[in-house]
Order: C-alpha cells, then structure tokens, then sequence
C-alpha cells in the first residue's frame, strides 16, 4: 500500500500515553470472500479521543468489533493490554439498541444485572450514569416515550454504567438531527473529559471527528485499510465557540483533504468509481 | 358517547370534516354491528312467522331464549365439561408449544429436525386422527386433551419459535460483550422479545382450543362418551329439539367470543407500554 509523501503518519500513540489497545497487521476476510480490512496497524492510547473516519465500505465498523472482540481477525493479533474482557469495553451502536419493553432505569442496568448485581445494589451506579445524561427524571419511562437523542444518551449510560476504560462508539449519532447531535458531541465530551475513559468513534463525518477526537485515523476502501492520520491539535474543553472558529475550519480542511485523498486512493487503484 | 372537545381556534373546513367523520366512526363502530344484530334476529323471528315454521325446524328467537332459561342447568353443567376441556387444552397447548419453541431455539439442529414433526401434526385432521387416539388412550378426558392440545399448540409453537428467532442482531452483540449466559440471554431478551409473537399466537390458541374440544366432543359423543356441549347438540339433533340445539349453539359461540376478547385485554395489558400494535395512533 503506497501512501502519498505529504499525509502525516504519525505512527507512534501522541502525548506519550501507553498504548491501550493496538492492532498489528490485522486483516479480516469474510466467508464470501470480501476483504473487509487489510493488513490494518493501530494503536489507541490511554484517555484518547480516537475517530475512524472513512468512507462507507472502508471496514471501519469491522475493525471496531474486532477491536470489541465481537469478531476474529483473520490475520494480525489485536492486544488488549489493559482493557481485556467484556467487564472494561462499553459497546453504543448507531441504533440506540435499547430494550423496548424494559424501562429506561432497568436498560442501563442491564450490564450490571447481566453480571448478578441486584436492583438495589446497581441503583446508585444507574442513577448516577442517569443524571450525567440529563434523564434522571426519566428513569421510569419505556423507551417509546423518548425523542431519537434521549434514547441515544440511554445507550451511552448504559455502555459507561460499568465504568468500562473503553469506549467503542459505531456512528451513535448519525441518524440524528443537527441540533441534537451537536448538544450530545458536547455532552459526550464532557463525559469523556469527567471520567477519562478512552474512546473509539467511528464516523464517517469530517466535522464531527475534528470537533471530538484527539486524533484522526483515516480510512480507504476496498480493501478496508489505514490511509493516515492526524492529530487534531486543538485544546479541550471544546465548546460551542470552538465549532465557528477559524481553527476548527482549518483542522476540518486538512481533514477533509485526507479523506478525499483516501477516497480518490481507492478510485486510482481499481478504476471503478467516480 | 360525549361530544369530543373543540380547539378554541375555528376550525377549517377540512379538519372539521376529519373530526366529524372520527366521531361518527367512534360511534358506528359499537352501534352499527348492534342495529344489525338486532335487525337480523327480528328478521329471523318474522321469517318463523311468516311463514308458520315449526319450532322443532327453526325456533323462534324468543324459544331459544326460553330454552335457554329452562334448560340452563343442563346446558351449563355441560358448557362447564366443556370449558373444563378448552382451559386444560389451552394450558398444555401454551406450555408445550412455548416448551418446544425454546427447545427450538437453543439449537437450529434440534428446529430443523424436529419442526417437520410439528407440521405433520398440525396438518393433518383432528378427526381422521380421533380413532387412533380411542383406541390408544383409554382416559375419556385424556382423549379430548390430547385432540384439542393437537389442534391448538401449533399457533403457539410456531408464533413463540419465529419470536425468539427475531431478536436485534445488536442486541445479541450487547448480551455477548456483557458476558450474558445462554439462560440469561433467553430470559432478558429472548422471550421478552418473543412476547408480541406468542401473544398474537395465544389469541388464535384460544378459539381453536375451543373449536377442538367440541369437534373431540363430538367424535367422540357419536360413541356416547362424552357430557360436553357438544353431545348435548348430538342429542338433541336426535330428538329434534331445535330450540336447545340453537340455546347449545349460542352458548358456545359465546364462549368463543368471550375467549378472545379476555386473550385480546390479556395481550393489550401486556403489550401496551412498548408494542406498536397496542399504541394508538396519534394525531
């Protein structure tokens, strides 16, 4: 794979953090024959804010259940270092995946439940996760009775009720609206900032990456493979104010450079597209 | 039936056609099937007498409801045996077909060998079965179970099997990163998640468990065996007392009907809080 001499590669984890979690030469082929990622190599260190950004169909769902050990690489080896089992991985999907029938409190108990702890026993760790969510008042109601972005910060709660030190998000708010997606990036933002957990987000929008992460990895398509990276140097806390900067645009323009380069990379190869 | 509230604001001429025509169907659809109820058994007492027919031919409704009266202790004590036959059946057929749905699904192995079965059962006609079954089982009662248990556990099994076979991919992903047990996953989210199919397979249980113990009933009554409803319309076909035949038919059809709308409430209490087919349809 030839990468082109002006992207950034960084290749080492920024900030000196040991590593959490990598993945080395990791490839994953399917039963029909797909290869979904090919030769991939990462690393995600501890309290990032790592985005997998990449067209559709460049495996970047693919390598987070890997990386969630929801699936096995075909080739490479992926350490967990720290963060082994099921305990320190929370897991939000791009569907808030919310049981429909059980209430808003017992969804976000479920983790604890699932590992024997009694009701009683989980009820502060629930209703602590509740309010950092903004649905303390909610906790009876059933799933149905909350708007798309109440029920994605259901999901969150419930994948961070565990205090897992890892946080996998695949696209969890992409089928949300702009107003509500922009008021969860800063609530998870703050989240992440309050309990130092590492996060792996998975999108395929250059602004929301550059608005969230600490660093970028790009990804290319057919097949599934790391393109580049790049560290977004900006500050945290990250506001509103952050989102009209000129900074910010300058950080979403090299961004987006990236991906258009990852994307035109596999449009050269194969000579079927665009 | 109240006037619905209006908006202080006027209305357009279109929203208030929609408001007129909501109530209008509000209303109908309790009084329309009423009036024609009505209009049909009138039509039916006039036709006896217009035509001067007999009663042991054709009643008149104010017969059968006198039959109905007269004859009550008899026809009771027999809608119980009945009853008796259709709950046992309907207990058996929930626990069977529930029993085997999540044998079902702990393995596609076990679904695919076994499931043929189930439709060979279903498919074939309880009453060709019958004379097997009388001659195997001696019990009276065990008979009419088994042929009503036949007839109604199929819905059950085949309704729970697709059920606990539709869960949310993700939702299985969630269960297997929490470490979640087979046992645990079929408790949380499998039968949970079952519930709307079984349910809707339960309400269809319950009318053919009925249906099955008066077509066992009356298999088996042709032999005389049998003290349910459907022997005392046997006989009484016998004898040409029309009047409690029509009083026995009724009774059973009530039977049916009371059968679905408590199996009707019992779903819509369950389902209500989460299931799109117990939410109204909001404006």
């Amino acid at each position: 794979m030839q990468r082109e001499p002006e992207m950034p590669v960084p290749r080492s984890v920024p900030g000196g953090n040991a590593a959490l979690l990598s993945l080395r030469g990791v490839g994953k082929t399917f039963s029909n024959g797909v290869t979904a990622l090919h030769n991939v190599d990462m690393s995600v260190g501890e309290g990032e804010f790592l985005s997998l950004l990449g067209p559709s169909g460049c495996g970047k769902s693919t390598a987070l259940r890997l990386v969630a050990g929801l699936s096995t690489p075909t080739s490479g080896a992926i350490d967990r270092h720290a963060a082994t089992g099921g305990d320190s991985v929370g897991f939000v999907f791009q569907e808030p995946t919310l049981l429909p029938w059980a209430s808003v409190f017992d969804n976000v108990w479920l983790p604890l439940r699932l590992k024997g702890v009694s009701r009683a026993k989980a009820a502060p760790a629930v209703m602590e996760m509740l309010e950092r969510v903004h649905l303390d008042k909610f906790a009876t109601a059933v799933p149905r009775e909350l708007s798309g972005g109440m029920k994605m910060r259901v999901s969150i709660a419930r994948a961070l009720v565990t205090k897992p030190r890892v946080l996998l998000m695949d696209e969890p708010f992409a089928a949300l609206d702009e107003i509500t997606r922009f008021k969860l990036n800063s609530d998870l933002l703050d989240l992440w900032q309050d309990q130092r957990f590492t996060v792996v987000f998975v999108t395929h929008s250059v602004f929301e990456s550059v608005f969230l992460s600490s660093r970028i990895v790009v990804m290319a398509a057919r097949p599934g493979r790391v393109f580049g990276e790049l560290p977004v140097n900006a500050s945290y806390p990250r506001d509103e104010a952050f989102r009209t900067s000129p900074a910010y645009a300058a950080l979403c323009r090299q961004a987006s450079d990236v991906l258009v380069a990852a994307i035109n990379s596999t449009s050269g190869h194969r000579h079927d597209g665009h | 039936m109240t006037a619905i509230e209006r908006p202080a604001q006027p209305l357009d001429a279109e929203e208030a056609r929609r408001l007129r025509q909501q109530w209008l169907e509000r209303i109908g659809r309790w009084v329309l099937p009423l009036v024609i109820m009505i209009l049909a058994i009138w039509l039916w007492d006039r036709i006896c007498v217009w035509n001067g027919i007999p009663k042991y031919i054709l009643p008149r409704p104010g017969v059968v409801l006198q039959t109905l009266h007269d004859d009550a202790g008899l026809l009771f004590s027999s809608l119980l045996v009945t009853l008796k036959i259709t709950f046992l059946s309907l207990l058996l057929a929930v626990a069977g077909g529930v029993g085997l749905a999540v044998l079902f699904a702990q393995s596609k192995w076990v679904e695919m060998s076994f499931f043929p079965f189930a439709i060979v059962l279903q498919v074939t006609p309880i009453v060709a079965i019958f004379p097997l079954i009388n001659i195997y089982v001696d019990n009276q009662t065990a008979k009419l179970l088994l042929c009503a248990w036949i007839v109604a556990f199929f819905p059950i099994l085949s309704n729970t099997t697709l059920g606990l076979n539709s869960v949310d991919r993700n939702l299985r992903d969630l269960f297997r990163l929490n470490g979640a047990t087979r046992w645990q996953e079929l408790w949380h989210l499998r039968l949970p998640a079952a519930m709307p199919y079984f349910l809707g397979g339960l309400k269809i249980a319950g009318g053919l468990s009925l249906i099955g113990a008066v077509v066992a009933e009356f298999v088996a009554g042709a032999s005389g065996q049998s003290s349910g409803l459907a022997s005392r319309i046997i006989e009484a076909g016998y004898r040409l007392n029309a009047p409690r035949l029509f009083a026995a038919l009724i009774l059973i059809s009530f039977t049916g009907i009371a059968i679905f709308l408590v199996l009707s409430l019992v779903s819509h209490l369950i389902l209500r809080r989460w299931h799109e087919s117990a939410l109204k349809q909001e404006a």
